[in-house]
């Protein structure tokens, strides 16, 4: 019988890194070793504990990565409660990739980037940074600005300091929402530390975190002369099948699981405000 | 036209059933008709249309996808899929014939469905045209001759005989296998019965029904109305026009322990319901007002908006028959109608 994309693989869990508080980064490869399968970043795939449940979780490593796939996840509901609670070596299933991917290799490319990411948000936009990071001549300048709760809170924070800070030509501008002893960095939500940053109007932006931010980011980037067809995002709603066939993951006419979770603003403005 | 007497329809449908499975709408003890796998004399059912529409041959309303045996940290994963026996059903009305091209623009689009396609494939589908549509009924409003349905082959009847064409390949072959059982025949009688049978048509009471105000041009100005609080507001969100409608298409994917293994199944699910969409994080159709507006939006924008213009809705008026509110999709259309 032909291949159906609803009977997923077999993923082995081979690295669990605890990322903060309720945030954990799972590496996944085939029994075999190696990648399940290819990716674009942006784009999502189904992890499943068979008896608890199935979710969409977006591909936080670069597919330039050759050797496995990553997923940060936060603990929020039932399955990602049951992930959390894994063990190393455990098997999970796996299918996709779903839905469509920044357009890195089109319009992103050969322009400068400004990523502004909130709380968990980093993790779809982390596959755009360390892909652009693989094939930095094909990109300009490259900003990051990135906002948690707190530091503990701050996913990926290890890589943050020691890789991407260390990158020339590459700026990372980190906040979080209170002050605490430990930190002297910026303090403040993200959308202020956008406009206090007064970023060109010539970069294309590339935004994602939770609903609000993003609402007030978008805003924040409108005020400073952003045009929508300069920002992206990546949405986020319920999935059961990943195709664009059960039913309900759509805004309007679009499915997020297949049209999207990547839409540039000017398109998702078109839609109902549904989401 | 080849044509076998009423009389004989016993014979006939015992000559399909020896070499395939033969489903037909009975009556069941309660008068209601429902597809049933035919039996030594079982009897064609005299009522217009079934209470459950035709979909369960192709999506049935629970299915076991695949299964899982876990044994300590290892999972394996069972592909339970087999190929599917040839059936026929026969006499399916015109508006459950369309409904199976909308199910399949969705489920054997890419990525293909196997599910769903490994019955299209093995399913014979035989329809019947209509002769007493009923009040309920505006299948025309959509397109549709239900004097002449579609599926694989097409079945008309007098008072005397049952007629038959084909009207695809399947259909021949299909037509083929039982043609010793018919005769040719003049269609005489039976032309009088269409003629008349399109005079009740041009006076039901919604024949009138008109979708020039939908389509997926409409999107915004439809979603925005100010109608649809008041549509909505005496919504119970049973899911009642969900599961009766043949074009309803959304399932949820759910796993059954049964002790020794892990079974994944597909159920018809329903956008009335209140966590259709519900995430560990929050709802973006917190109220039934969202839900009610998301199932008529579905069938009358956002459908045709994806699929050339083709609504998402036959007309069989199920749901006008089975709504315990007695709210449809037809005082949705009138309400939204811009006149």
């Amino acid at each position: 019988m032909n291949n159906e994309t609803l009977i997923p693989h077999i993923g082995v869990v081979n690295d669990i890194r605890i990322d903060t508080p309720d945030v954990k980064t799972f590496r996944v490869v085939s029994p075999e070793g190696g990648k399940v399968f290819e990716h674009m970043p942006g784009q999502c795939a189904m992890l499943s504990i068979p008896g608890v449940g199935e979710g969409m979780f977006s591909i936080t490593s670069s597919p330039t990565n050759k050797e496995f796939m990553e997923f940060s996840i936060k603990k929020c509901g039932c399955l990602t409660t049951w992930l959390h609670l894994m063990d190393v070596g455990q098997q999970i299933t796996i299918r996709g990739p779903y839905g469509n991917a920044f357009p890195v290799e089109t319009e992103l490319k050969n322009k400068d980037l400004l990523f502004i990411a909130g709380g968990i948000g980093l993790a779809p936009l982390r596959s755009v940074i360390n892909y652009v990071r693989d094939k930095r001549a094909n990109y300009g300048d490259v900003q990051i600005v990135y906002g948690s709760r707190s530091k503990q809170d701050l996913v990926d924070y290890d890589e943050i300091l020691s890789e991407w800070m260390k990158d020339d030509n590459i700026s990372v501008n980190l906040t979080i929402d209170n002050p605490q002893d430990d930190w002297d960095g910026h303090v403040g939500f993200v959308p202020n530390y956008v406009k206090e940053l007064q970023p060109s109007t010539n970069k294309t932006v590339l935004v994602c975190g939770p609903p609000i931010m993003i609402k007030f980011t978008l805003a924040a980037l409108k005020e400073l002369g952003f045009d929508e067809t300069q920002v992206y995002t990546t949405m986020e709603l319920r999935m059961k099948c990943g195709v664009g066939k059960c039913g309900r993951c759509n805004i309007g006419n679009k499915y997020v699981c297949k049209d999207g979770p990547v839409f540039r603003c000017d398109e998702l403005g078109e839609l109902p405000d549904e989401y | 036209m080849l044509r076998i007497s009423l009389d004989k329809l016993d014979e006939l449908f015992s000559a399909i059933s020896e070499k395939q499975t033969l489903y037909i709408p009975a009556d069941r003890s309660d008068g209601a008709a429902e597809f049933q796998k035919w039996c030594d004399g079982m009897k064609l059912s005299k009522n217009l249309n079934t209470v459950r529409s035709a979909k369960d041959f192709f999506f049935p309303q629970t299915e076991n996808l695949v299964d899982f045996k876990l044994s300590g940290k290892n999972i394996e994963i069972k592909d339970i899929r087999s190929e599917a026996e040839d059936f026929v059903v026969f006499g399916v009305r015109a508006c459950d014939a369309r409904s199976f091209t909308i199910l399949d623009k969705v489920f054997l689009s890419d990525p293909v469905d196997t599910y769903y396609q490994n019955r299209r494939m093995h399913g014979t589908v035989v329809t019947m045209a209509c002769t007493r549509p009923s009040e309920t009924c505006f299948c025309t409003a959509f397109g549709i001759d239900p004097t002449a349905p579609e599926g694989d082959a097409a079945c008309f009847s007098d008072d005397k005989f049952l007629y038959i064409k084909a009207n695809n390949d399947k259909g021949e072959a299909f037509v083929s296998s039982v043609s010793s059982l018919f005769e040719d025949g003049d269609t005489a009688k039976l032309d009088e019965v269409q003629a008349k049978t399109k005079e009740i048509l041009n006076k039901l009471p919604l024949a009138g029904l008109s979708t020039d105000s939908f389509g997926g041009d409409k999107l915004n100005e439809l979603f925005g109305s100010d109608k649809w609080a008041e549509l909505s507001e005496s919504c119970i969100g049973c899911g009642t026009c969900t599961f009766v409608c043949p074009t309803c298409q959304c399932y949820d994917i759910k796993d059954f322990n049964t002790g020794r293994e892990i079974k994944r199944f597909r159920c018809w699910d329903s956008c009335m319901y209140s966590d259709f969409t519900k995430m560990a994080h929050g709802n973006p159709r917190l109220t039934q007002l969202e839900r009610f507006r998301q199932r008529f939006m579905h069938k009358l924008v956002y459908f045709p908006a994806n699929n050339d213009g083709e609504f998402g809705c036959v007309g069989c008026g199920r749901c006008l028959s089975k709504c315990p509110i007695s709210m449809n999709i037809v005082k949705v259309m009138k309400a939204l109608e811009v006149k």
